[in-house]
């Protein structure tokens, strides 16, 4: 069958007998998680990466298998949680899988994941395409169950997004053999000493996880899932992912060292295969990750030059130019027209307003970082998931009293779950001296990675109903005394007036501008009535005022 | 030029999000892998790549290696959105074939959204794919009350 790597790795993980899949959506991560369910997996959203990855290691203690998804930059989110994890190790099977955007397609920066397996000391697996995608994903939760460790699985925005056949060691759509159904039947077994990472017991905890290191590197080594093509004497290629399809078309008579598992490093493999051919250069993208891990071992090989190669994916042609030791400036694609807010999208409405009122926008990630691009132009900063709170509040602590004034955090539901909630806190209790607005943009979806459910739609990921969060009840909760709901289209005047109005008052203020995504506006008038006919139960949100 | 050709075939569909690139690439890959070949398909989307440009690659043949079509290198190049045309046509091999709306008597489409129906319809001209499996995965790639407009759409295109 022709899969994404998306869909190839969900498969193998129903395949292995993933008990849970969790995470949080973000390109090109968002698929695993819903294929996993759709082939009919458990799969839930959290609330973001790091409570994600600790539902699943939660799963994992008590001996399940599991699978948590997230994109590059969500890692650092949950980053907490897996050098600690490392430590403690798991009872059942657990595979972190992380996406990586080298080129930045949909991302604000285009960290390279690999660091996070050696600073955490995880083992790292990274697939090419489907199918390795999915015999991958097996040899990596065996290695999670065999060294009781959790492992990282770095896909790429290529290896993701793009298609290529599969053949599954399963039928599609057939019931699973016992075996694997039931792998890892979850039971309590209370275990102090390595399941409390205190420093009595972390100290050998750390001990223990170099040993496993050392252990697995030993098997990489010896028969790890990587591939000798052995062709040319004169030209050899160590790569891994996406990159070794790359190098294949660039360069047919090379021989090739393709890695599946590129941490620990195989470093024998590598010595080898670099003794093995005259000239032996290092392809990868992003960071020179590799090509240091075996210039510090002191191998003979060429690393790509990073003032041109470091920025941006590779493709056939880079490829080609990096081994002919091409390193001039390369020639700027021509641009394509940027993406731009839907039109009758209710963010337009909400930014035409802040732009009339000249505010100062703090803002935050979501569709709605389109509004800062021309012809809108609205947004004035946006780093990391929940900052324009944050930032917001530093901008007001220190500017003059009537450039304060102008300053108004501005941040998505999903966004506000995931990371605002501290920020909402903090502004209760380091109130600048003007005050503070936060608008939040509840357009009643995850809108930008294709329509995710989250906390505050009341849906699961399923469709299901569940219970849904109320922004307006947590700005109160918070200490936040003023707190309005405004539809941003059909209450444009309302919201311009409301918001002049508090921006003037030194007193914190949220207003929750609400009005559905044009996109996901049909789904979600069909659940509302359905739940309102299935519970006849009163609106949960407070009227809009 | 045809369906059992040896040496791998590379096809580009682009135009702006929400016009049906993906959906257009979806169905070739699948054709071209019902009927036996090897198939790789990349493309970058995301909800946020609305309005913008999209490309998506398929490229076929019996061994495939990147999913993305090296520079200059398309043997067909179908472009969904006339705008797009001359952001996109330095891609095309000498020799390659463009294929735009211009192809398409747009007054006779069943719905603007069926363009890109339409231009398979065309594309189908230049390949020896059977009807019945471009028919079977049209209908897989759409919801019933869509097949007849659907299927009607690539008839035009076929036939323009």
């Amino acid at each position: 069958m022709l899969l994404s790597g998306n869909e190839a790795v969900a498969l193998a993980a129903r395949h292995c007998g993933v008990a849970l899949g969790t995470g949080y959506p973000g390109t090109p991560s968002t698929e695993i998680l819903e294929s996993f369910g759709a082939l009919g997996g458990k799969a839930q959203w959290a609330p973001n990466e790091k409570v994600a990855a600790e539902v699943a290691l939660g799963a994992a203690f008590a001996g399940a298998r599991v699978i948590c998804t997230m994109k590059h930059v969500g890692l650092n989110v949950a980053a907490d949680v897996l050098f600690t994890m490392a430590y403690s190790g798991v009872d059942g099977g657990y595979v972190l899988i992380v996406a990586d955007d080298p080129g930045m397609a949909s991302s604000q920066n285009e960290q390279d994941s690999r660091r996070y397996a050696e600073a955490a000391a995880v083992p790292m697996f990274e697939p090419s395409d489907s199918q390795d995608a999915y015999d991958l994903m097996g040899a990596a939760m065996e290695t999670s169950v065999r060294w009781k460790i959790p492992v990282l699985f770095r896909m790429t925005t290529r290896v993701c997004h793009s298609k290529s056949p599969v053949r599954p060691k399963f039928p599609l759509g057939a019931p699973l053999p016992p075996g694997v159904a039931s792998a890892g039947v979850p039971e309590f077994v209370r275990n102090i000493a390595t399941h409390v990472m205190v420093p009595g017991y972390a100290k050998p905890a750390h001990r223990r996880l170099r040993a496993k290191l050392d252990e697995i590197q030993l098997w990489n080594d010896a028969e790890g899932p990587n591939r000798v093509e052995r062709r040319s004497g004169t030209l050899g290629v160590i790569t891994a992912g996406i990159s070794y399809h790359h190098v294949r078309e660039a360069a047919p008579d090379a021989s090739i060292l393709k890695l599946g598992m590129s941490h620990p490093m195989p470093l024998k493999a590598l010595a080898d295969f670099a003794a093995s051919v005259e000239r032996c250069v290092v392809i990868e993208e992003n960071d020179p990750w590799l090509a240091a891990g075996c210039l510090a071992a002191k191998l003979a090989v060429e690393a790509k030059d990073d003032s041109v190669y470091r920025f941006g994916e590779l493709d056939v042609d880079r490829v080609r130019r990096i081994l002919a030791g091409d390193n001039r400036p390369e020639a700027v694609p021509p641009r394509g027209r940027p993406p731009e807010l839907c039109s009758g999208c209710p963010h337009r409405s909400s930014f035409e307003v802040l732009k009339e009122l000249d505010c100062i926008v703090a803002g935050d990630i979501g569709c709605y970082t389109l509004a800062a691009l021309p012809p809108i132009a609205a947004m004035d900063m946006m780093i990391d998931m929940g900052a324009a709170i944050g930032m917001g509040l530093g901008l007001r602590h220190v500017l003059p009293p009537e450039q304060a004034r102008r300053v108004v955090s501005v941040i998505g539901d999903s966004t506000f779950l995931h990371g605002g909630l501290p920020g909402l806190v903090e502004m209760a209790y380091n109130p600048p001296s003007t005050g503070h607005v936060l608008l939040i943009l509840d357009n009643g979806t995850t809108a930008m990675t294709g329509q995710q459910d989250h906390p505050g739609t009341g849906r699961r990921l399923d469709g299901t109903a569940t219970y849904r969060v109320s922004y307006e009840d947590m700005a109160r909760a918070a200490g936040v005394q003023r707190v309005f709901a405004v539809n941003p289209v059909r209450g444009k005047a309302k919201l311009k007036e409301l918001l002049a109005e508090s921006l003037g008052r030194n007193e914190l203020t949220v207003i929750v501008a609400r009005s559905p995504c044009i996109l996901a506006a049909g789904s979600i008038l069909a659940f509302e009535k359905e739940k309102m006919a299935s519970t006849a139960c009163q609106p949960e949100n407070p009227a809009q005022t | 030029m045809n369906a059992t050709a040896k040496s791998t075939l590379n096809i580009r569909f682009a135009g702006l999000g929400g016009t049906g690139v993906i959906r257009a690439s979806d169905i070739f890959a699948d054709v071209a892998f019902r009927t036996g070949h090897t198939v790789k398909k990349a493309e970058v989307h995301g909800m946020s790549q609305r309005g913008g440009s999209v490309q998506s690659d398929v490229r076929f043949g019996e061994e495939v290696n990147s999913p993305m079509i090296p520079g200059g290198s398309c043997d067909f190049l179908v472009v969904l959105e006339p705008t797009q045309v001359e952001l996109v046509r330095g891609g095309l091999k000498p020799g390659g074939v463009l294929l735009t709306p211009a192809e398409i008597p747009a007054r006779r489409l069943p719905s603007a959204k069926a363009l890109n129906v339409a231009l398979l319809g065309r594309l189908s001209r230049h390949f020896d794919f059977p009807e019945a499996v471009w028919s079977e995965s049209l209908r897989a790639h759409f919801p019933a009350k869509l097949h007849a407009a659907n299927g009607a759409a690539f008839e035009l295109g076929k036939n323009s």
